[in-house]
């Protein structure tokens, strides 16, 4: 690995601080990604801010219609909380489906996001849930958030600070894994929000999460194979882009079943 | 920085992008927790930090700074062996043995979280452990013996 400096952040304004101060930096948060990446000379920063600790980022907090879910919290809190499980059963699911055990051990909800991984699980689940990402600086919407191939609207610097999800009537998450990686060959989150509104959010299959309305309409009226057309679908040694929107109607049907049998 | 290992406290120092799997087995000699594919995949360089299973070869030494770390070398207690260990020896749950420090290491975690796992639940709590010679069945055997051993051992 490249030489750099570590600085341990106490809060969130010196983790900023840190930040600003120094050329080429990089929050880390649980390394799982950004580790193996400078491991692999893919990046090397000089700098390293680790926000883990930042007491502020470790918040879970349930109100009547919000669940919210500080940027360092673990993969595996979120899949063993009693809270997650109740609140968004979908969501605590997803969490646990994430890597392996060691992995959730250590990667964090905001590391995951703010990373924007075309195949990481929680894009799907906060596209889908209508999550708000909370930063030091603003409030930004899953709508506005994820913009693409590995990138967000966060601006150089800008710390997540949490994920404040809108709690649904349901939820559920259904994945096809990469075997070596855990990662998603395609997965599907649905949600269904009162007035009959539903939200489909699809990851893996493109170059970045994405909604899926011919899935929304289809949930409504029990359609079973809905259409899926893009134009920057993935395709890689792994699975070919048709296999992967073969799959993503395959996990919709699973998904939706799930759902129509819990109501039933 | 300062590290706890097998209950042991250290002040060491250490460079920035030192890996505390580097810390473990060459500043500290301990040299059970072993390197596999240095990309978060195999699991052999898994340790417990402040008791939860974790890849030591993705962690930063400096990330580990004032946690207690226990690697394979901190589980048998004088000269008894950890139920754990003595189920994997009794069960045939290893071939070459390169992989058996970190699925030990996994399963002490598993079974604290799940007393009397299902398979499912074994498999999955392996899922960040590769072994490319048994087939896990043994491994798997290794890990419901463990469990009945812990069990009767609080009995």
């Amino acid at each position: 690995m490249n030489t750099f400096q570590y600085h341990l952040a106490g809060n969130t304004k010196s983790a900023k601080d840190a930040f600003q101060n120094h050329e080429n930096a990089k929050f880390l948060s649980g390394g799982m990604t950004l580790l193996p990446s400078m491991k692999h000379g893919l990046i090397a920063p000089d700098h390293l801010v680790d926000v883990s600790r930042i007491s502020d980022l470790q918040v879970l907090e349930e109100t009547s219609e919000h669940l919210s879910i500080g940027a360092a919290i673990k993969h595996d809190t979120v899949a063993m909380s009693a809270v997650v499980q109740k609140a968004i059963p979908g969501l605590a699911y997803l969490a646990g489906q994430i890597g392996d055990p060691q992995v959730r051990a250590r990667g964090t909800i905001g590391g995951s996001i703010a990373n924007n991984d075309p195949a990481a699980d929680y894009p799907a689940g906060v596209l889908a849930l209508k999550a708000m990402i909370v930063t030091d600086q603003r409030i930004i919407p899953a709508e506005d958030f994820f913009t693409g191939l590995y990138s967000t609207a966060l601006e150089d610097g800008e710390v997540i600070t949490q994920v404040k999800f809108c709690k649904p009537l349901q939820s559920a998450y259904t994945k096809c894994k990469q075997m070596a990686s855990g990662y998603a060959l395609a997965g599907v989150f649905i949600a269904v929000f009162p007035q009959q509104e539903i939200r489909v959010a699809v990851t893996g299959v493109g170059s970045g999460v994405f909604r899926w309305p011919e899935a929304e309409q289809a949930f409504l009226n029990g359609q079973t194979k809905p259409e899926l057309q893009r134009d920057d679908l993935m395709s890689d040694l792994h699975a070919s882009s048709a296999y992967r929107v073969n799959m993503a109607q395959v996990l919709f049907h699973q998904a939706a079943q799930s759902i129509h049998h819990h109501s039933s | 920085m300062q590290i706890t290992v097998n209950g042991q406290t250290h002040d060491l120092v250490v460079k920035d992008n030192t890996l505390l799997i580097e810390v473990i087995r060459e500043q500290l000699q301990l040299t059970g927790t072993h390197s596999g594919c240095d990309t978060t995949q195999c699991g052999c360089c898994t340790v417990l930090m402040d008791q939860v299973a974790v890849k030591s070869c993705t962690i930063l030494a400096r990330q580990a700074q004032g946690t207690s770390i226990q690697t394979i070398e901190g589980l048998a207690q004088h000269d008894h062996l950890h139920p754990v260990q003595e189920a994997f020896s009794e069960e045939h749950g290893l071939q070459c043995g390169y992989c058996t420090p970190g699925m030990i290491m996994s399963t002490v975690h598993l079974l604290q979280r799940y007393p009397a796992p299902t398979d499912e639940q074994i498999q999955e709590g392996l899922a960040g452990n590769i072994c490319r010679c048994t087939g896990y069945v043994n491994i798997i055997k290794a890990v419901k013996s463990a469990a009945k051993k812990i069990q009767e051992a609080k009995a």
